[in-house]
């Protein structure tokens, strides 16, 4: 555990970096640090490892001070990663990675071998080990970063903004692999990130700074989402904050039927027109094939002998969240969200009124009473719920 | 121009004895330079006040005509080598401190800080990554220092120590103009063949550099017009070449 104890910085000139913290990152979780530049996200990471002493307060891991250890020795056991890798140039791939091991004057056969093992672990080619730095693209240096970081297994990893230089979709990628990662290994971690997005999919917990260094709210991101703790926050998070808290219900909670579901090869005159016409045709192992428009089947056919629409993005009713399960129905052709297993085999079908419904309830259930909240319930009105009463 | 080759075959000893004693005289100084620059370069990049003052007295003796020293320090040292080799070695201070500072200066912010955070401390940061990241700029600086150096010594032979340039001198006196011209070309094969080694040991010392040159498909090594590649230190190096030797 990383506790922060009242934790300021007040650079010479009387700048304000950071403005009696006072937190703690739990042990094997994921702290994410997040606010707008200037807001002392990064400084208050540095107070970690010492690269910035505090001018009052003091940080302790795991109870120590760390002021009590020598800042070399406390770097080399905790792990350290940046934006743009900071992979040194001369050396190696494995021989980056195993810069900690070398430090630490492990032999160096045990350190390399470490180093093969963690590209590995980071799905990096092996025959990447004996290349340089500037031979790889972005977003495999920033692998290498990660895997140097872990070499030595330190408990700790600070992260200062490790993804935010490469292009969208490797940052997804390597955010769904460090979540992976961090399933496996259960590091202690503390991430600094501007983004939102980011601090809400990687955080267990989110630490939110404003300017002049100040900690105005920490907690976990469904309730950061549900619950901002001023104006600053509420903004910080966006206007579409309801949105993003669908990530946080699970998609689980819709009701789903067979409405309109049937096999293919039904005769077309056992086909019963439904409300809206429109029919998913499925296999003999209920897997979806695709929607028979209203009035497609030809007379005398099955359903097979329909043109069939693409069934398009289905959700994966036990893992995905209920805004994967909205995105689904918003995408569909008949409106109806296809909501499958592990294997692909239909779960069921669900449209935009049955989603809506369970988010609302979800939303009461995730919701106090106001009363024993100090914010006004003025400021926590959801246009969900409100969408779901009138449908 | 007839050069009586008969007179080269039968001088080869001393042609080959003054070469040697005139790349002792012209590479020494490098050395010496590079050793004081190294830690002068190291203090200015540290103690940024300390640069301007530092680089204006490098160049400020570079200015002096070397004949003016010489005539200083023979008052100290005599007609012995140390009086044309403690001159030369100033002379490489104003390319050698430039070049290690610039150097340093090539190791960029991430790594820096990637460095400290993995548990560097100041001088092993310094030793093995600083350093050798510094490595083709400063080898850089020697390569024209050297070759400048080759080329000065000549002017030695006035007071006695100028390795070839004794037979440039001789042949001057003796209207003999063969003596001449093999000297100027024997400095100039000395010249090439120093950079050549100079430019093999950089190679050795830095891998790196070569990779990322194959890597980088068709980047030329003189190309330092617009600065649009990525700010690496090799591309500071490439330019730091081409600008020192101009």
């Amino acid at each position: 555990m990383i506790t922060f104890e009242g934790v300021s910085k007040t650079y010479p000139d009387g700048t304000v970096a950071l403005d009696d913290v006072s937190l703690e990152c739990r042990t094997g979780e994921i702290t994410v640090f997040v606010g707008t530049s200037g807001g002392g996200k990064t400084t208050a990471l540095r107070t970690i490892n010492r690269m910035v002493e505090p001018t009052g307060g003091r940080v302790l891991i795991d109870g120590a001070d760390v002021r009590d250890s020598r800042p070399a020795e406390l770097r080399r056991g905790i792990g350290y990663v940046i934006q743009h890798a900071g992979l040194f140039p001369h050396r190696t791939i494995e021989d980056n990675i195993a810069t900690v091991p070398y430090l630490l004057r492990w032999n160096k056969k045990k350190a390399r071998d470490t180093a093969r093992e963690l590209m590995e672990r980071v799905g990096l080619d092996a025959s990447m080990a004996k290349r340089y730095p500037f031979q790889l693209s972005g977003g495999q240096q920033q692998r290498v970063g990660v895997a140097r970081a872990l070499a030595a297994d330190p408990p700790v990893m600070l992260m200062d903004e490790p993804f935010s230089a490469v292009d969208p979709v490797v940052r997804a990628e390597l955010q769904d692999e460090f979540l992976r990662l961090q399933a496996e290994l259960h590091k202690t971690i503390v991430f600094v990130t501007h983004d939102i997005d980011e601090a809400i999919k990687l955080g267990d917990r989110v630490a939110v700074f404003k300017t002049g260094g100040k900690l105005v709210q920490f907690d976990t991101p469904e309730n950061v989402l549900a619950r901002p703790a001023d104006d600053f926050v509420a903004e910080f998070i966006g206007y579409d904050r309801g949105i993003r808290r669908l990530w946080f219900i699970p998609a689980s909670e819709a009701p789903l039927s067979d409405r309109g579901v049937l096999p293919a090869d039904t005769p077309a005159d056992r086909i019963r027109a439904d409300d809206d016409g429109w029919t998913l045709a499925v296999d003999g192992s209920r897997r979806p094939l695709g929607w028979a428009a209203p009035g497609a089947v030809p007379s005398g056919g099955t359903l097979a002998d329909a043109p069939l629409k693409p069934v398009g993005p289905t959700f994966t009713v036990a893992r995905d969240s209920i805004r994967a399960a909205l995105n689904a129905a918003i995408l569909s052709p008949s409106g109806r969200a296809v909501g499958v297993d592990d294997d692909g085999r239909l779960v069921g079908v669900a449209d935009q009124h049955d989603l809506s419904a369970a988010i609302t309830r979800a939303g009461a259930d995730a919701e106090p009473a106001p009363a024993v909240d100090a914010k006004p319930a003025s400021d926590d009105v959801e246009p969900a719920p409100k969408g779901g009463a009138a449908g | 121009m007839d050069l009586d080759w008969g007179w080269i075959g039968e001088h080869t000893d001393s042609l080959t004895e003054h070469s040697l004693t005139h790349l002792k005289l012209a590479l020494l100084p490098v050395l010496f330079g590079l050793i004081i620059s190294l830690p002068l370069g190291v203090a200015c990049r540290r103690w940024g006040w300390l640069y301007p003052p530092v680089l204006t007295a490098a160049n400020a003796l570079y200015a002096i005509p070397s004949l003016a020293l010489f005539m200083i320090f023979i008052q100290y040292t005599g007609l012995e080598p140390s009086t044309v080799m403690i001159p030369l070695t100033l002379y490489t201070l104003s390319v050698l401190v430039p070049n290690v500072v610039d150097g340093l200066a090539s190791v960029s912010e991430p790594v820096r800080q990637a460095a400290t955070a993995m548990g560097f401390g100041t001088l092993r940061r310094l030793l093995r990554v600083e350093l050798p990241i510094a490595v083709p700029i400063v080898i850089a600086g020697v390569r024209v220092a050297a070759v400048s150096s080759i080329s000065l010594v000549a002017i030695g032979q006035l007071i006695g120590q100028g390795g070839l340039g004794y037979d440039i001198i001789r042949g001057y006196q003796l209207r003999f103009q063969t003596q001449i011209v093999a000297a100027s070309v024997l400095i100039i094969l000395l010249a090439l063949v120093t950079d050549a080694i100079l430019v093999l040991i950089q190679r050795l010392l830095t891998p790196w550099t070569r990779a990322r040159k194959r890597s980088g498909g068709s980047s030329r090594r003189r190309h330092p017009i617009t600065g649009a590649a990525p700010p690496h230190a090799v591309d500071a190096g490439v330019s730091s070449i081409a600008g020192g030797g101009g």
